[in-house]
């Protein structure tokens, strides 16, 4: 590592007076950011630590829910309005890492851990197109399993490890920016961005910018929600596939519906071709078939992540069956 | 600047890149405290910040700064902790290289479970979560054990368990 400064900032005005330097980091828990930069990937040369900041959870007048950056994932998780009203989020979060990282992880920094993959993360010995553009794609005819199969480009097939964000776009949130041009409002679906050409860029945050809030609508589906992982052993590793979703039915049929997958995409993936095609139709199996074949007919998998295009079709169709009540 | 270690103040070292776990092992000696994987996929070296169990090997020292970080030293003070007896009792460990972190992690999750907090698996996420066996086993997940000695440490953990809602 870096010789490094470390402030802890008292308040956003101070830390955004320090984020503006190129060679400083924000620090949440550190449980992304502190490995990398053991890892040789990140070589901040000054830390300014943003926990002191707003953590609070808080029901809007509107009838949502603002929670702040500095909220530790398991106070997310644990809190009595998530768990009875989106119950979706709070078991994404409980899917994730280990009761240890999730005490230590912040909201902010669980949606600013990078895309990743394990070639990522050896500095020493691969090559790498996020870590040093134009370098190759040690993953592209390598160990291709954890990988994504929608949304990737040939630069990059890496997917967004976070369990959070899966829920967070399926419930429409919003993310509460401060810069140096002030405050600004971004959806979460619109915030991680797509490798393209440009891998190492992997969200709409522009230097110095600080996260200080995310804030959930209040959901017409979140009561009714799901979330469900399904990985290589059964707790404390990332998804190999996972869905959020929320649902209601009258009458048979799909009132409205919320999904998105994690694992399988380069970022948060919103199911927005599926849940068209299930709007106002009949809920049934068949349809919610119908409706993921569509979503994922554009995937283009890595030969050893192949399999998840149907394990992403059998977990979807599991949930919405669930949530529908038709296995009752 | 300093941290509550056990109840003493120590001064934050100068150096920021200077880990929770470094501090305690090199410069206080506190080897009760594990290293296993140095990027937080094992738990070895988990402590109690404030109560609650974090990986010390994910944490920068300087983060603890005015905080009151708790070792297995602690736990255990003079005599033993409930937990390290019940371990023993129970086979809940070979080599014991995991145990110090089992032992501060489950001390943390008794905790949570008295508080009323799910987990993953717990069935009604706004009911207050009862403590099974497979809760246990979910929670218990962010320490692994290479004896594979996880049968003995869930039989310790839910004896313990029992014993304070007796
Ligand atoms: C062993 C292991 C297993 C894991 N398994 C899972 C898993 O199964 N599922 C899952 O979802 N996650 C998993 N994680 C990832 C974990 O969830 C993230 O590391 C964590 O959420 C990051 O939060 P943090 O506060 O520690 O971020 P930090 O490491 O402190 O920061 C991460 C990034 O966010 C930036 N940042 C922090 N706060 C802000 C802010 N307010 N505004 C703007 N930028 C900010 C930092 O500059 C940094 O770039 C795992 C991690 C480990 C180590
Ligand atoms: S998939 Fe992306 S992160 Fe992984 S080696 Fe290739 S370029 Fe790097
Ligand atoms: S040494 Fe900290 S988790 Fe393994
Ligand atoms: S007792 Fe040997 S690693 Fe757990």
């Amino acid at each position: 590592m870096n010789p490094l400064s470390y402030h802890r900032a008292l308040s956003t005005a101070d830390a955004l007076s320090r984020a503006g330097d190129g060679a400083a980091r924000l620090l949440g828990g550190g449980t992304n950011l502190v490995d990398l930069m053991r890892k040789g990937v990140e070589r901040p040369s000054a830390l300014v630590d943003v926990t002191a900041l707003p953590g609070t959870i808080e029901a809007t007048a509107e009838g949502g829910l603002l929670i702040g950056a500095a909220a530790r994932n398991s106070a997310v998780a644990a809190h009595p309005l998530v768990r009875s009203q989106y119950p979706m989020l709070a078991r994404a979060i409980l899917a994730g890492a280990s009761a240890q990282i999730r005490n230590m992880a912040t909201v902010g920094g669980n949606l600013m851990q990078r895309t990743r993959c394990l070639y990522f993360q050896d500095a020493a010995a691969s090559r790498c197109n996020k870590r040093i553009p134009g370098s190759g794609c040690e993953a592209e005819g390598g160990f291709n399993r954890y990988h994504a199969i929608i949304g990737t480009s040939p630069s990059c097939i890496a997917t967004h490890p976070s369990d959070m964000c899966v829920a967070l776009a399926a419930l429409d949130a919003r993310i509460h920016v401060a810069g140096a041009a002030g405050m600004r409002t971004i959806p979460l679906v619109d915030f991680h961005l797509l490798p393209g050409d440009r891998p190492d860029i992997e969200t709409l945050l522009a230097p110095g910018d600080i996260i200080l809030a995310v804030e959930i609508p209040p959901s017409p589906v979140a009561r009714n929600s799901a979330y469900r992982k399904v990985r290589d052993r059964a707790s404390y590793a990332f998804a190999l596939v996972s869905v959020a979703a929320g649902l209601s039915v009258r009458e048979g049929s799909v009132e409205d519906v919320r999904i998105a997958f994690g694992g399988i995409a380069p970022k948060p993936w919103r199911a927005f071709r599926a849940e068209a095609a299930l709007r106002g139709g009949p809920a049934t199996r068949e349809a919610f078939e119908a409706a993921v074949i569509e979503e994922l007919a554009g995937a283009t998998p890595p030969p050893e992540a192949a399999f998840k295009v149907e394990l992403a079709r059998r977990t979807l169709v599991a949930v919405l069956t669930e949530l529908s009540g038709s296995d009752r | 600047m300093a941290i509550r270690i056990n109840g003493a103040e120590i001064a934050v070292p100068d150096d920021a890149r200077v880990s929770l776990l470094g501090l305690l092992r090199e410069q206080l000696h506190l080897t009760g405290t594990k290293v296993g994987c140095n990027q937080g996929a094992c738990g070895a070296c988990t402590v109690l910040i404030d109560g609650e169990r974090v990986l010390s090997c994910l944490t920068l020292a300087v983060q603890a700064d005015e905080r009151s970080v708790t070792t297995i030293e602690g736990l255990s003070g003079a005599g033993s902790h409930k937990l390290q007896d019940a371990f023993i009792e129970h086979d809940g460990l070979q080599c014991g290289y995991c145990t110090p972190g089992q032992i501060c992690a489950a001390d943390a999750m008794l905790r949570e479970i008295a508080a009323g907090v799910p987990s993953y698996i717990t069935a009604d996420l706004a009911a207050p979560a009862r403590l099974t066996r497979e809760e246990v086993r979910e929670r218990m997940s962010g320490n692994l054990c290479r004896c594979g000695a996880h049968n003995g440490i869930v039989d310790a953990i839910l004896q313990v368990a029992a014993e304070r809602t007796a």
